[in-house]
């Protein structure tokens, strides 16, 4: 089935964090808490989605020589909306994600699709990429945010888990944490695939 | 604005929140085009000129256009485009005037489109209601402190090469951990400014 594949390919076999390593970006800024990690995964699926079913609306009318600015163009609009709905109902996490919220339009994974997926595929199929790599890209950042948060804060998705007694590691919400949680869990990943690889 | 006021947003740019190491931004290019000194330096360089020239233009894009016009809202779709315009523009003139720094420039400059740290700094630049030589400074630190970190982590991960690594370790999971460690250092300059 095609739809399914295209589907899972953005959460397990291309995971746009763990395999590609794309959008590192916003991946190690904004995971101080799993809330965060949430909210940009979600923002960034929202434009991903957008902007993959319009290139594959486009395609055909775009010159090849301009293409590039062009996709900026779709993205750079699909972004604004996203930061401006998110402005006026969540303020709070629009607070917390700052900069990075506008910055989405440089997010490597989203051009990369648009490139490489939504440029030469139907609407149908490009829509389920996007939200498959969303999806992929969200819960990659989740994992990242709450494992940083339970170590960093002793919380997760804001609820104390550890009690009274918990010294926080704090370094894990600060900006080194961020490096050495992603470089673990790649490690972990990579001992994992190496893993189930010998038992074969 | 004092020259003491200067130093102080131009160290805070270059160390104290270095741009790649405690901001996150210019990442892709830091890990990316990272594994030899050389070009590690020619990266830094082409970034260097493309964020301070387009920190510029986008400030007066912002001053003389978007404010002026009421059409705030359009900043991320005019700045992207202004860079990106920008980014093709100075590849021509390049390739055109100096054949020898196209050559080491080259490659490196169609990237730097989709470098955030460019984007940032010119977002950057407007949210702390920087003036215009405030805008240069800020873009020059931010620009050099990139330069810095990633000729440093080039040097780095050429050692890194012939090194002992855990198999799993290998590749970008150490690399991850040697910025780690890094960042670890730059902490060590908060409250200097």
């Amino acid at each position: 089935m095609k739809i399914g594949n295209t589907f899972l390919r953005g959460i397990l076999y291309d995971n746009p964090i763990f395999i590609q390593l794309l959008g590192m970006c916003p991946t190690l800024a904004v995971t101080t808490s799993a809330v965060n990690g949430v909210g940009m995964g979600l923002a960034t699926t929202a434009v991903l989605l957008g902007s993959n079913v319009v290139i594959a609306m486009i395609k055909k009318f775009i010159p090849a020589k301009i293409r590039i600015p062009a996709y900026v163009v779709v993205i750079a609009t699909f972004v604004t909306v996203i930061g401006l709905l998110m402005k006026a109902f969540v303020p709070a996490l629009d607070k917390a994600l700052g900069l990075f919220i506008p910055l989405i339009v440089v997010n490597c994974i989203i051009l990369a699709r648009a490139e490489a997926f939504a440029s030469k595929n139907s609407v149908l199929l490009s829509a389920v990429d996007g939200i498959g790599m969303g999806l992929g890209f969200t819960i990659s950042l989740t994992i990242l945010g709450s494992v940083r948060e339970i170590l960093g804060a002793g919380s997760i998705f804001g609820k104390a888990i550890f009690g009274a007694s918990y010294q926080p590691a704090l370094i894990m919400i600060l900006p080194p944490g961020a490096f050495l949680a992603l470089g673990c869990l790649l490690a972990l990943y990579n001992w994992t695939v190496s893993k189930k690889a010998n038992q074969f | 604005m004092s020259a003491s006021g200067l130093f102080i947003i131009f160290v805070s740019a270059l160390l104290v929140n270095n741009f790649v190491l405690s901001r996150f931004l210019g990442i892709c290019p830091f890990l990316g085009v990272s594994k030899q000194v050389e070009t590690a330096a020619g990266m830094g360089m082409a970034v260097t000129f493309v964020m301070t020239l387009a920190s510029i233009i986008t400030y007066l894009v912002q001053i003389f256009i978007l404010d002026t016009m009421g059409l705030g809202y359009l900043q991320t779709i005019a700045f992207i485009l202004v860079i990106a315009a920008l980014v093709q523009f100075v590849e021509m003139v390049i390739q055109k005037t100096s054949p020898t720094l196209y050559q080491a420039l080259g490659v490196y400059l169609p990237l730097i489109t989709t470098n955030c740290a460019v984007l940032g700094v010119a977002l950057l630049n407007i949210q702390s209601e920087f003036n215009l030589i405030e805008t240069i400074v800020n873009a020059i630190g931010a620009s050099l402190g990139f330069s810095l970190a990633i000729i440093l982590f080039a040097g780095i991960r050429e050692r890194l090469e012939i090194a002992d690594v855990p198999a799993v370790f290998k590749g970008f999971p150490i690399a991850l951990i040697t910025a780690s460690l890094m960042s670890i250092a730059f902490l060590g300059f908060t409250g200097l400014v």
